[in-house]
């Protein structure tokens, strides 16, 4: 059948500002779930659970590490059962790998083909993560991308890319800030900040102590 | 697991028709295994329906920056690293 054969004028159905991409997404879903390969309540479930997780929980094991250093050992050696340990859920990749920052070495993570992100630890990831213009630069750019978020690197210190191309997540455990030597865990967890754990940023600094 | 942390390894230059996880900006390029991971189901049988089996071994592996970019605006340390699968990988040795 052609396009118009009936005679009169009408607009495409659409569902009012959708994307183009949202829209064939839902049409997607919908077939998903009428032939059976997928259930609402599957769909439901996986949203539900993807934004419950948040940065916190990626917070928690790096300021972990910071104060425990045998646990710091562990992170490093094995992120996926040193988040079981604190009752965290390291989510379904069977790899999970925690790259530490130093005062020589400074590692940022992209995925340039898609949007691969240790989501069960750092929630969902932000919008630019997954744009275009971060996937490309991050890899051919990275220092021009770090100076756009504010990270200036001397040219001592190395700076490592992980492009996240396949099964592996990738956690970036961050340098613990100057001044923050008396603080508590649960203080220190406030200052590791989402990006920090990308490797965009540096943690917030301490509040000066007035 | 054919090759070893500290190996040099080139990936292989070649086309693939499909759905597959190594990127072109490192095709050809050599580089350094860095860790040996284990076997994952393969992504370019896995992406059209099919169960992904055998599974194909995955590897962490370190570029010079400069090898993969020939202006890399950066350091001369910086360095990249993907994860790749052992299909892709060549001896460099």
């Amino acid at each position: 059948m052609s396009e118009h054969e009936h005679d009169h004028p009408h607009d495409p159905i659409g569902n009012g500002d959708e994307p183009p991409a949202a829209a064939r997404a839902r049409a997607l879903e919908l077939l998903l779930i009428e032939k059976g390969a997928i259930s609402r309540d599957d769909v439901r479930k996986r949203i539900d659970w993807l934004v419950s997780r948040s940065p916190a929980d990626g917070a928690r094991l790096v300021a972990r590490a910071w104060v425990d250093r045998d646990f710091r050992q562990r992170l490093l050696s094995d992120a996926r059962s040193a988040a079981l340990e604190l009752g965290l859920d390291p989510g379904p990749s069977p790899v999970v790998v925690a790259v530490e920052n130093t005062d020589d070495v400074h590692h940022m993570v992209v995925c340039t083909l898609c949007s691969c992100y240790p989501r069960a630890l750092l929630g969902p990831p932000p919008a630019w993560y997954k744009s275009l213009p971060y996937r490309s630069r991050a890899v051919s750019d990275p220092r021009g991308v770090l100076d756009e978020f504010g990270v200036e690197l001397g040219d001592d210190v190395e700076l490592r890319v992980l492009d996240s191309t396949a099964d592996i997540r990738y956690l970036v455990m961050p340098r613990r800030p100057a001044g923050t030597e008396g603080m508590s865990e649960d203080e220190l967890a406030a200052l590791i900040t989402r990006d920090s754990m990308i490797g965009v940023a540096q943690p917030a600094a301490p509040a000066p102590i007035g | 697991m054919t090759y070893h942390p500290g190996q040099r390894v080139r990936v292989a230059d070649r086309a693939h028709d499909g759905h597959h996880r190594t990127p072109g900006y490192v095709k050809g390029k050599t580089g350094t295994v860095e860790r040996a991971y284990a076997s994952f189901t393969n992504p370019e049988t896995r992406a059209y329906g099919d169960d992904g089996l055998p599974q194909q071994p995955l590897y962490l592996v370190g570029f010079a920056q400069r090898d993969v970019w020939p202006d890399y605006p950066g350091a001369s340390r910086d360095r990249i690293y993907l994860d790749l699968f052992e299909h892709w990988l060549e001896d460099a040795e």
